[in-house]
């Protein structure tokens, strides 16, 4: 991709970034620094990528440290914000009974994407 | 095995993108934000196995072993982390992050030869350094394992320059040859850079520097992406830098206060380095009888929560004495300070742990003009988010933070361990007002004597 063309995914991607979180309470200030925390995670890509083209054991040993920094970020970001937030989610079910059902339904989603990200690629890489 | 094609490989990573787009939308708002954290990890999961089938990769036993143990590592502490030492954690997986990201770029420098890209190496390299030092720093602060008082030594200021001015050297040194010797010696001014960025700032400060490096981290893994050419870096990084920005400048509104003031005001010397003293002047101390008594006839009841509540695991002692206190027809409801804790949030995530029904939270705006008519204002564990020096003493380090006006209260009874000042390290007038009476002891233990007098009444 051209110098231009990234500098326009790189603008358009401030004002997203930008926009999404300009109205939230303090309440979630907490929870969606760790949600962002864990995004910056994906770091892991890059850490894979360069440890898949490394040949030298120096760099092969630097790029999988690189790779265990990155997924314990990744990993460990996701897995504590769901902790945060199941507390929340917790009183609503607790209050409400009608929004028990959305509530166990992510609750679900939230495991399966959590703990699959090392153990399904694990499964999937070859 | 065949593999994807670039297009498939970029559609693919579109749809991760737009994952975390949705997922930091998610989280923008209560009744969303738990889905909005799943939808983040199927994200994140799309793109690690998207790039296992994109490019033809060696060592990839080695990769995923080493996944493995990531994972091992962080998923057992997730979990099992006390909600108090969450800040703790959301900083130092951040700061690994950081450091993942500045071996990276060390590791692509050799394959580089323009110098727009080599640009890109060098700022990976330095804010990764500088956000991984800092919250290793920020870890430390928040332990205690160092000192939450500002740190300063007698000409800081001209080595905060002189490191600044090596990083910029050893990194256009970098940009120009592409030497390894030179970007080794980048990371040790941006480590060193780190550690100078956050040592003087104060400790009730720490949750907003955690905020800005979260930020800093994001712009270091864009720019890792123009480094490695992957548009998803890119796009996740960018999201998180700008996002974390407008976090980090919401966090310092909610205090009063400006990120550059946070920052540096502690260089400007004087009254930021707060005091550790411990106060000789007369106070009224109460027994848990005396306290019970107050309460148990009160009308109104107001309880603010701090910090040393959640260190004592008082949260769920005070639910009950919340409880007990309604049985008997007082009406209680408990004043949530923005930074109560110490991260902004962090205190209605432990009061949801022990069970506090969650309308009777208030934030601050509510319930400060109703401290007039309430009866007894309880303060468990918190010091500097009731102090009224943020009001009358400019001189103060947290002058112009928003406070919980417990001093407009009929009475005001402290829960405290000892007189030593609140993390912020100054001291508070309000404990030497007549109208307040203390009962000293640790938070929990405190609670539930209180607690004990409320149902013998």
């Amino acid at each position: 991709m051209g110098p231009v063309a990234l500098l326009t995914v790189v603008v358009l991607a401030v004002f997203v970034g930008f926009e999404v979180v300009s109205k939230v309470t303090s309440k979630l200030h907490t929870p969606l620094m760790s949600g962002a925390n864990a995004i910056h995670g994906i770091i892991l890509v890059g850490a894979i990528i360069v440890a898949g083209q490394a040949s030298d054991p120096w760099v092969l040993g630097i790029a999988l440290l690189a790779v265990v920094l990155a997924t314990v970020n990744l990993v460990g970001g996701f897995v504590v914000t769901d902790r945060m937030l199941e507390m929340f989610s917790a009183h609503k079910r607790a209050r409400a009974r009608t929004g028990a059902a959305t509530a166990d339904g992510t609750a679900g989603a939230g495991r399966s994407g959590n703990g699959g990200s090392g153990g399904g690629a694990a499964g999937e890489g070859r | 095995m065949s593999l994807l094609s670039p297009e498939w490989t970029a559609l693919l990573y579109l749809a991760a993108a737009v994952c975390f787009i949705l997922a930091l939308k998610g989280l923008s708002s209560p009744r969303t934000a738990r889905r909005g954290n799943a939808i983040g990890a199927a994200g994140a999961l799309l793109a690690v196995v998207t790039v296992f089938f994109s490019a033809r990769l060696e060592n990839i036993p080695l990769i995923l072993a080493s996944i493995a143990v990531g994972s091992a590592i962080a998923v057992p502490v997730a979990r099992r982390v006390q909600m108090t030492q969450m800040p703790q954690l959301v900083a130092l997986f951040n700061g690994v992050g950081g450091g993942a990201a500045a071996l990276v770029a060390v590791l692509e420098l050799g394959h580089n030869e323009d110098p727009w890209v080599r640009l890109a190496v060098v700022f990976t390299m330095l804010v990764g350094a500088v956000s991984f030092a800092g919250s290793a720093v920020t870890v430390g602060k928040l332990q205690e394992l160092i000192s939450t008082r500002p740190l300063l030594f007698p000409g800081m200021p001209w080595v905060m320059g002189a490191v600044l001015l090596g990083a910029v050297i050893s990194g256009a040194l970098v940009v120009l040859t592409g030497s390894l010797g030179w970007s080794l010696a980048l990371l040790g001014f941006g480590l060193g850079a780190g550690l100078l960025l956050v040592l003087p700032v104060g400790g009730a400060d720490v949750p907003i520097v955690i905020s800005l490096l979260n930020a800093f981290t994001g712009l270091a893994v864009a720019a890792s992406g123009v480094v490695l050419g992957n548009v998803l870096l890119l796009v996740a990084g960018t999201l998180v830098g700008a996002s974390g920005t407008i976090l980090t400048k919401a966090m310092a509104s909610a205090m009063g206060r400006g990120v550059a003031g946070i920052l540096f005001g502690a260089f400007k010397g004087g009254s930021t380095a707060g005091s550790t003293a411990v106060s000789d002047r007369p106070v009224r101390c109460s027994s848990p009888e005396d306290v019970a008594v107050q309460l148990g006839y009160a009308q109104r009841v107001v309880i603010v929560p701090g910090y040393g509540l959640a260190v004592a695991q008082g949260q769920h002692t005070v639910a009950e004495l919340a409880t007990a206190l309604a049985a008997r027809g007082v009406e209680v409801v408990f004043a949530i300070h923005p930074v109560a804790g110490r991260m902004p949030g962090h205190m209605n995530v432990l009061l949801a742990e022990a069970d506090v029904p969650y309308e009777s939270l208030r934030e601050l705006a509510e319930i400060n003009p109703e401290f007039a008519n309430t009866d007894i204002a309880l303060v468990v564990g918190a010091n500097d988010v009731v102090n009224p020096a943020a009001k009358t003493s400019p001189g103060s380090p947290i002058y112009g933070m928003p406070i919980l006006e417990v001093v407009q209260a009929q009475q005001v009874v402290f829960l405290k361990r000892s007189m030593r000042p609140g993390f912020a390290g100054i001291e508070n007038e309000l404990l030497h007002d007549p109208k307040t009476t203390l009962l000293f002891g640790d938070a929990k233990d405190s609670l539930s004597r209180v607690l004990g007098a409320v149902k013998a009444l």
